[in-house]
């Protein structure tokens, strides 16, 4: 219950710090509205399938995390409070937190560039809504699973911002591959049942990245 | 407080090839104090991460006992106050938010508000407690550090450079802060100041052995 409690309190925290210095939110949110605009102006009245509707739409998402995701851990190291968190929280309660927060921003963004894609491109109509929500949801865990520790890793780096996306890509490849299909199965209208493969490659992926990142977050996290 | 005992022995660390410092072996049982002197760059402050388990030394064991019983330095930490000018708290929170949400995290309870303002108090910032920290001074935000170690009444209190920043009166307040743990509990300090070290019964000087 005490894990419980200051897990939630390390989520509280950098949900108040999120929401006085907008670090990652201003951020993503710029890059979402630019990079769908971006594509909005270059596709113009051009018709584009389902699979490179679903590339575009995750595309977008994965260069966002980029550019938002890291935040959490890089902030710390920027402001001289990693120490203090060392002090306050195991290393296990801050790894929990920190994933918790990135699971809600994630989220977050994945619903905003959804309701974006559905405003300016006609072509993406959800058929499968089922399919798109939990495809959404595992993407999203995926994406904050991977990004959480590669955060970790990158926070104390000198090239932090190139070594980011260099060590999340190969890592997001699988994730990517997966997320993409299934959405071109949502918008095609596919069955449930017709995606199962793809749930069992999302679950298996973020729980393998939860736990292989539990267990080395220890020694990323302290010197 | 039951007494609290930490035993070093063998205690090296190395960055990349360099050797910070070796072979410290000191043993402290409760209540006693321990200055760490050196000169610039000889790894006091290193040292003082380390017994606070915030680094990892290259070599040696530091045990940490209470009553006789040895713990792991992640169930031990809840025992230590650490002051560093290296530490920092959230320049977006006020001082008494930045109390509350790290106290609650680490006792995942209901912050002890009447803790807090007594801590706040005590180090002179009870009438700045809703003011952010970013717009404090190097000093103030010193004093709120001290209020943060002690937040938890550590049995072992850990200060790097103890006075550094402060007024007049803050050094009478750490005075005070000082006297009070040495009385039963644990105090380390790593300073270069020779005043400050003999605030301390031991002590220990480091630096490279060539």
């Amino acid at each position: 219950m005490k894990f419980i409690a200051s897990t939630l309190a390390v989520v509280s925290k950098d949900v108040r710090s999120e929401l006085r210095t907008r670090y990652a939110m201003n951020a993503l949110l710029m890059f979402v509205v630019t990079s769908v605009a971006t594509i909005l102006f270059a596709l113009r009245e051009d018709e584009v399938s389902t699979d490179v509707l679903s590339g575009m739409f995750w595309v977008v998402i994965f260069f966002t995390a980029m550019s938002g995701l890291s935040r959490i851990f890089v902030s710390e190291e920027e402001r001289g409070t990693t120490m203090t968190l060392q002090l306050v929280a195991s290393p296990s309660v801050v790894y929990f937190g920190k994933l918790i927060f990135n699971c809600g921003l994630t989220l977050a963004l994945s619903s905003a560039v959804t309701i974006l894609y559905v405003a300016v491109f006609p072509a993406f109509v959800i058929k499968s809504m089922a399919i798109f929500l939990l495809t959404i949801f595992l993407g999203s865990l995926g994406f904050a699973a991977a990004a959480t520790i590669i955060a970790a890793i990158i926070a104390k780096a000198n090239t932090k911002g190139t070594l980011y996306p260099v060590l999340s890509f190969p890592i997001l490849i699988p994730l990517l591959m997966t997320v993409m299909k299934s959405t071109a199965r949502a918008l095609d209208g596919e069955m449930f049942t017709a995606a199962l493969s793809e749930f069992q490659i999302l679950a298996s992926y973020v729980m393998i990245m939860i736990a292989g990142s539990y267990l080395l977050f220890d020694y990323v996290w302290k010197e | 407080m039951s007494p609290i005992s930490i035993i070093a022995q063998g205690l090296s660390k190395d960055f990349n090839r360099s050797s910070v410092f070796k072979d410290i072996s000191f043993s402290l049982s409760s209540p006693a104090s321990l200055s760490i002197t050196g000169r610039n760059g000889a790894g006091k402050s290193t040292l003082s991460k380390i017994l606070a388990g915030l680094l990892s030394s290259t070599r040696g064991t530091i045990a940490y006992l209470i009553q006789g019983k040895q713990m792991g330095i992640e169930e031990f930490k809840h025992h230590i106050g650490f002051v560093s000018p290296y530490l920092n708290l959230y320049d977006e929170f006020t001082a008494l938010e930045n109390l509350q949400i790290l106290s609650s995290i680490r006792t995942a309870a209901r912050q002890n508000d009447e803790r807090i303002k007594e801590l706040l108090m005590l180090v002179g910032l009870w009438n700045r407690r809703d003011d952010v920290v970013g717009t404090y001074s190097s000093g103030m935000k010193q004093r709120l550090k001290y209020a943060f170690a002690l937040l938890h009444n550590p049995a072992v209190l850990i200060l790097d450079e103890p006075t550094s920043n402060l007024d007049t009166e803050g050094i009478d307040v750490i005075t005070q802060i000082i006297q009070e743990q040495k009385k039963a509990n644990i105090l380390i300090i790593a300073t270069n100041d020779k005043e400050e070290a003999h605030w301390c019964e031991q002590q220990i000087q480091i630096g490279v052995v060539q």
